[in-house]
């Protein structure tokens, strides 16, 4: 039973990592701009179809058709930023919401139409199948590689935002939009960049999720309800935050299953409420 | 000068309350389609049915501007109520009505205490988490609400003990639209109130209220409660129409469904929720006639062109072109 908690502890920190990985982005853009996009998961649709489609009908190496994913929503979310997101940064957030799920209704549409419902798959390389065994532990390569891409991702985020003059740029814009906007710095620009980069991270998380939890034309619907309860209860604008929250829903979501399956999810929901009325701002938040 | 300053709000009341022409012509019309589509009165009361629900969201979201993800968990718990009623040996349509919206009510009491506390994204994910939480409750308990399979054996008696639940839906469109004339009643005489507009208050800016004498949490209680009771009549005429419950009833799809609803005819608004259920199940009948797949491809193109072309759903579009018109409806 031990060898199995721990088991269960790496597969709910490797999902748990991806969780991240897809929510990231959300909690940036949100901490700064105060716009609810609840489209995001879109973007990691995006992805994820173009790794379907690279690796399985062009032959791309799993490994080349991850930048691909990246670039492609990081792409094609500036261009609905340009185009519709702008005209509502000032409105409520019950329109931002609105027109942001009108966007998750048609991208789920679009998915249905052009590859149909049936759930997709990657072709993997064969060094990412199998496992390891490391101390009588035998651990899925995979999860392995996610969870190192994930930590690499995250240290790199967490350094350009510590140490580079677009992180400090990011950060003033998160803390006071409109005291950074007085200190000279283009708060809308500095916006669409973060706000391309959080969504080709989704992308790349779309396409890393394929192998885990599976990619339909549904996705973009039923994991927008975990990346949000990521994104609340870590707090919007905290990377810490969000990791820390993104480790703990997913390793709870897990031992959920594992260990009291005819709970359902229910264990989550109840933690997600507990948790936000304890603090209203997330673990992290400051508003 | 201070005593007409003083009567200035009830002249306002007054004026919003008096019945407008448009109004009655569209309560006229509900009776249309016994005459015109009676092959189509089935989705006549499905749509009365979800008129009421959009109703009792509009009062919370559109009155008060309390924004909920979860509101499905009255109506799915009413549902419920009323089906286990009715499976248990009681088939009496009305008390049974009653006592489901009763329960629904008593439960959005209770969250209300948690609901009035917060506000913003926290509000959001709470009403969404709550909303969660019953329908995997109620998948759980399978024993009871009969899980994924629904809920089977639902038996209704005949209503007032004259009129019978059959095929066509002639019953059920006249009970669903009854109930439904009847509690926008209650709403409209409420909106039209002191309390209505405290409500609208609280919606332009909670943190005042109180500053001017009337204490928020308790007003957002108070139209929570009503609402869910509301919301519990609407799911309780769904479950005894249609003599079975699924847990759909209690799912995020319902709560996101509304919402699109109510905004689509417009919010705070009382005939936006009526308006928008109309055009909504309809197109959704059309549409679906031709292919599922498609529907959520024009529900979503016309969320996003109701958000950006007409900020205020159809309702605040047409009341742009006819602001005289259409300005108390």
């Amino acid at each position: 039973m031990i060898a199995s908690a721990f088991g269960v502890l790496f597969d709910g920190f490797a999902y748990g990592m991806l969780l991240f990985l897809l929510s990231v982005g959300l909690s940036v853009t949100l901490g700064m701009m105060n716009f609810v996009n609840l489209a995001h998961l879109s973007f990691a649709m995006l992805g994820g179809y173009v790794a379907v489609t690279l690796t399985n009908d062009f032959r791309w190496p799993f490994l080349a058709a991850l930048p691909a994913a990246f670039l492609a929503a990081a792409v094609v979310s500036v261009a609905f930023e340009r185009v519709l997101y702008r005209r509502l940064y000032r409105a409520t957030d019950l329109d931002q919401c609105l027109l942001t799920i009108g966007i998750v209704f048609v991208s789920v549409a679009v998915a249905a139409y052009l590859y149909g419902t049936i759930q997709q798959a990657v072709r993997l390389p064969s060094y990412l199948r199998g496992s390891v065994s490391l101390l009588g532990q035998s651990f899925g390569t995979y999860r392995l590689f996610l969870i190192a891409m994930a930590l690499l991702i995250t240290a790199l985020v967490a350094a350009a935002l510590e140490y580079t003059r677009f992180g400090a740029q990011v950060r003033a814009a998160v803390d006071n939009q409109r005291m950074a906007r007085a200190l000279g710095i283009d708060v809308d620009k500095v916006f669409a960049v973060t706000f391309a980069l959080g969504s080709g991270l989704a992308g790349l998380g779309g396409a890393l999720a394929i192998e885990i939890i599976g990619l339909d034309h549904a996705f973009a619907f039923t994991f927008l309800v975990y990346v949000l309860i990521v994104v609340s209860v870590g707090g919007l604008g905290s990377i810490a935050g969000s990791f820390l929250a993104a480790s703990l829903l997913g390793i709870s979501d897990m031992a959920g299953k594992y260990y009291f399956p005819e709970l359902g999810a229910f264990l989550i929901y109840f933690v997600m409420v507990a948790l936000l009325m304890w603090r209203p701002s997330g673990l992290f938040g400051r508003r | 000068m201070t005593s007409s300053a003083l009567s200035e709000p009830q002249r306002y009341l007054e004026a919003q309350a008096r019945w407008h022409p448009l109004e009655i012509a569209f309560w006229l019309a509900t009776l249309l389609p016994f005459v015109l589509a009676p092959n189509y009165l089935v989705l006549g009361s499905q749509i009365a049915i979800t008129a009421l629900f959009a109703l009792s969201l509009d009062l919370i979201l559109g009155y008060a501007g309390i924004v909920s993800l979860g509101h499905a968990a009255y109506f799915g718990f009413a549902s419920y109520t009323a089906g286990l009623i009715a499976k248990w040996g009681w088939g009496e349509p009305l008390t049974g009505l009653v006592m489901a919206a009763a329960a629904a009510g008593v439960l959005g009491y209770l969250t209300s205490f948690i609901i009035a506390r917060f506000r913003h994204l926290a509000l959001i994910m709470i009403t969404l988490g709550l909303g969660l939480l019953l329908a995997e409750a109620a998948n759980s308990a399978s024993w009871l609400t009969g899980g994924a399979d629904g809920l089977q054996g639902v038996r209704m008696w005949k209503l007032l003990g004259i009129f019978e639940f059959d095929l066509w839906g002639t019953t059920a469109y006249s009970y669903s639209l009854a109930v439904l004339l009847l509690l926008f009643l209650v709403a409209r005489r409420l909106i039209n109130s002191p309390f209505g507009l405290a409500l609208r208050g609280i919606r332009e800016n909670a943190m005042r209220m109180p500053a001017i004498g009337a204490p928020s949490p308790a007003h957002i209680r108070k139209i929570y409660t009503i609402a869910a009771v509301i919301a519990g009549a609407a799911g309780a005429l769904l479950a005894q129409t249609t003599e079975t419950v699924s847990l759909e009833t209690l799912s995020f799809q319902r709560s996101a469904d509304v919402l699109v609803i109510l905004i689509l005819g417009g919010a705070g608004r009382l005939y936006g929720g009526l308006l928008g259920a109309i055009v909504y199940m309809v197109a959704r009948d059309q549409f679906s006639g031709i292919n599922p797949q498609y529907w959520y491809f024009w529900i979503g193109t016309l969320l996003i062109a109701v958000v950006m072309f007409l900020p205020n759903g159809i309702l605040g579009g047409l009341g742009r072109l006819a602001p005289t018109v259409w300005r108390r409806a």
